[in-house]
């Protein structure tokens, strides 16, 4: 079986699990207690912290564990905003969240996928406290000018948050040199396990708590630390990156040979290094990630819903494709264990199955 | 790949389980799939309490996954939501607005199991579907066609909701239940020990919660901008007397005798509802009698369309017993005339046309 799934959900690496392990039993101390096993975990976390701080470009003390992406979205997001401007692309971590507040305008990407700054600053207001964007989209990869975007919103006295989930796995992220003051990341998307993430939050941005029980992560975020995810997450953010950029881009230039009419989405855009969104006109993009992983492929086709079934991605509404258009669209996210071998035989599995449901199609002449 | 993967439809119920347990013994390459027909939290008006037993409830896809996972099967979930509103939920309510009584699982069978879903089978390389359909198919050498068969056990046979089968469709179609009866379909799935063995049987409308299609149109109708028919017109007699007034005509069926809120010494019937003079017409039992019927949009399958007259049964609706009656085709439209009057013909029902256990075909009341 070969994983091409890797904006879903990313593996752990036998070095980020060697890491974990010993907080699962010897180290198992809660990082509170006073006695050596109390000290010997409390050491590991803020180990962890200077890992993810390193990654980050920031300061540990800036550092908030949680319990993943979704989390460290919900808690920046609940800065007590009077407008906050978004983006249509969001990831619905972000998107529902803003749902339930009631001055948020969601800024259009262009059709390449991408948040201009001047479309930015055309929906700030004089009470835009917070703006949302995030910094490299899960379905298509393209990777926002979050440098321009913060500096736009913080000429009008706005906060800047990004959802970092996609990047620090596959990107040097800095986010001194990107002026973001809120940045949220995903465990689980950059080799550590699900249920561990963290926010940055810049020294001087006061976010009251959403989880209350205790005063731990400096009174940010109550509960027992996660030793082992967080662990997990420093170690994963020590590794250095792999780029998987020419894998990627031999995948999409064997899949647009071979395949007729199949267009890459967010094509002119700055892009993760791992990512690529590939419209194949005439088919449903639900019946290719079955046929391919009957075949022994793992790709992905749109957002899930509670069910399991899929539906369209609003993301790829959004930069313009219509509701057929982006039912048709398959996304391919590789990751560093993938080969050269996995990719050549995907080529063909996608040409293969994409040739049989055309043929198929009563609508693809 | 095997060239014989057989796709089975689950709704995570007990038939359709027990279809994938007896092709996984039977050692057949089999992938369960469950379609996501409709979102049961789309229409808020409607929420209920019991979600359970409606189609495409969480629990019945929880269902169907973990079947498949005991049986140790791939399983996917395919959404077909768009097609099921064109094709079945759309056509349902505009029936009733137009005052018809529409027969919705007809048309999913029609349009979305058998087409739609048959084609996405074919797209990941099923050649076949299986689904727990209690109805059997059979190839006729001599005529060169697909026959449908009623299945052995007569208190489950589906064959009225089948009557759009077409012999491409048929073609490629299993009905593993067919020959069996609902006991042993029970029996084969406790004996497999499926974790549905014990779960009730689904019985209403799948989108329609608790049976009541008013307030389903109602919700619907206005979710859609479409306008209800209005409340308070007349309820008259066959001679014309207006005995009471209506709480808008979708609400009523033909035969439907209570809920009229009528007070009437004989029992009154609905004869038809008419939506120009926006009039429910009631009757005694005897108005609700017909001797003839056209039905149209006929779909021949045992045989081929007839060029003479033919003697056989016709079912008029899914509990009806066939009524034996003489048909002649006439442009396409097939002319029914009953040896009894039936009750309650109902334009826009399905009719099923027998000749003893096979379905010669079917189409629509006019």
């Amino acid at each position: 079986m070969a994983y091409f799934d890797h904006n879903a959900t990313t593996p752990v690496t036998s070095d980020v699990l060697a890491a974990m392990l010993p907080t699962l039993t010897e180290a198992c101390g809660n990082p509170s207690s006073i006695h050596r096993h109390g000290q010997r975990a409390r050491q590991m976390v803020e180990a962890a912290r200077r890992q993810v701080a390193d990654r980050l470009g920031c300061s540990p003390k800036e550092i908030v564990f949680t319990s993943g992406g979704t989390e460290a979205n919900n808690l920046a997001l609940s800065f007590p905003a009077r407008h906050i401007v978004t983006s249509a692309i969001e990831h619905p971590a972000v998107a529902l969240t803003l749902d339930r507040r009631e001055q948020v305008t969601v800024v259009a990407p262009d059709t390449r996928g991408l948040i201009t700054p001047e479309a930015l600053r055309a929906a700030l207001r004089s009470d835009t406290d917070l703006v949302s964007i995030m910094h490299a989209n899960n379905e298509f990869g393209t990777v926002q000018p979050l440098a321009e975007l913060a500096a736009a919103a913080h000429e009008c006295g706005a906060l800047f948050h990004s959802d970092g989930v996609q990047a620090p796995g596959r990107m040097a992220v800095d986010v001194a040199t990107l002026g973001v003051d809120l940045y949220s990341v995903s465990g689980h998307k950059m080799y550590a396990p699900k249920g561990t993430g963290a926010l940055y939050v810049r020294k001087g941005v006061e976010l009251a708590p959403q989880l209350f029980g205790g005063r731990h992560e400096g009174g940010r975020r109550a509960g027992t630390e996660n030793v082992p995810g967080i662990v997990a997450l420093g170690a994963a953010a020590a590794r250095p990156l792999r780029d998987t950029a020419a894998l990627r881009d031999e995948l999409e230039a064997g899949i647009l040979a071979a395949v007729p009419g199949a267009v890459v989405q967010g094509a002119g855009a700055p892009r993760l290094p791992n990512t690529s969104n590939i419209r194949f006109a005439g088919l449903e993009g639900e019946a290719l990630v079955i046929a391919l992983d009957l075949r022994g492929f793992a790709v992905s086709s749109g957002a899930a819903c509670s069910s399991g079934a899929v539906e369209p991605s609003p993301a790829l509404l959004a930069i313009g494709l219509t509701k057929t258009e982006a039912k048709s669209c398959i996304r391919f996210s590789l990751g560093e264990s993938n080969s050269r071998e996995e990719v050549v035989a995907l080529i063909a599995a996608v040409a293969a199955a994409v040739a049989h449901l055309r043929k198929l199609s009563p609508t693809y002449v | 790949m095997s060239e014989k993967l057989i796709a089975v439809a689950m709704s995570g119920g007990v038939d359709s389980s027990a279809v994938a347990a007896l092709l996984k013994q039977q050692g057949d390459n089999i992938v369960g799939m469950t379609m996501q027909l409709w979102n049961q939290r789309r229409l808020p008006e409607l929420a209920t309490e019991s979600a359970s037993g409606r189609c495409c409830s969480i629990d019945d896809v929880y269902d169907a996954r973990y079947v498949s996972q005991y049986l140790g099967i791939p399983y996917y979930v395919v959404n077909f939501e768009d097609q099921f509103e064109q094709h079945v939920v759309r056509p349902f309510v505009d029936d009733y607005l137009a005052g018809r009584t529409p027969i919705p699982c007809t048309l999913c069978n029609n349009f979305i199991k058998f087409e739609t879903f048959l084609s996405m089978a074919a797209g990941i390389g099923a050649e076949k579907i299986a689904t727990g359909h209690y109805a059997r198919v059979s190839f006729d050498e001599d005529s060169g066609r697909y026959q449908l068969r009623r299945a052995v056990d007569a208190t489950k046979d589906q064959t009225y909701f089948l009557l759009g089968l077409t012999q491409a469709q048929l073609a490629r179609t299993l009905f593993p239940l067919g020959g069996m009866l609902k006991t042993e379909t029970r029996e084969l799935a406790r004996a497999a020990g499926l974790p549905v063995a014990a779960k009730q049987d689904s019985q209403e409308i799948c989108f329609v919660p608790n049976g009541d299609y008013g307030a389903f149109i109602a919700a619907y109708a206005k979710e859609q901008g479409l306008a209800l028919p209005e409340a308070g017109g007349e309820i008259v007699t066959q001679s014309g007397e207006v005995v009471g007034r209506h709480a808008g005509f979708h609400n009523y069926t033909v035969g439907q005798r209570r809920g009229l809120g009528v007070a009437a010494r004989e029992p009154l019937y609905v004869i038809a509802t008419e939506p120009a003079a926006n009039r429910v017409r009631v009757g005694g039992p005897e108005d609700l009698l017909t001797m003839r019927m056209a039905v149209r949009d006929m779909n021949w399958i045992s045989i081929a369309e007839p060029a003479e007259a033919i003697r056989a049964q016709v079912r008029i609706r899914n509990r009806h017993v066939p009524a034996p009656a003489t048909l002649r085709v006439r442009d396409g439209v097939v002319e029914v005339e009953f040896d009894e009057a039936q009750r309650a013909v109902t334009a826009g029902q399905g009719a099923a046309i027998y000749d003893g256990d096979f379905v010669l075909g079917g189409g629509w009341i006019a």
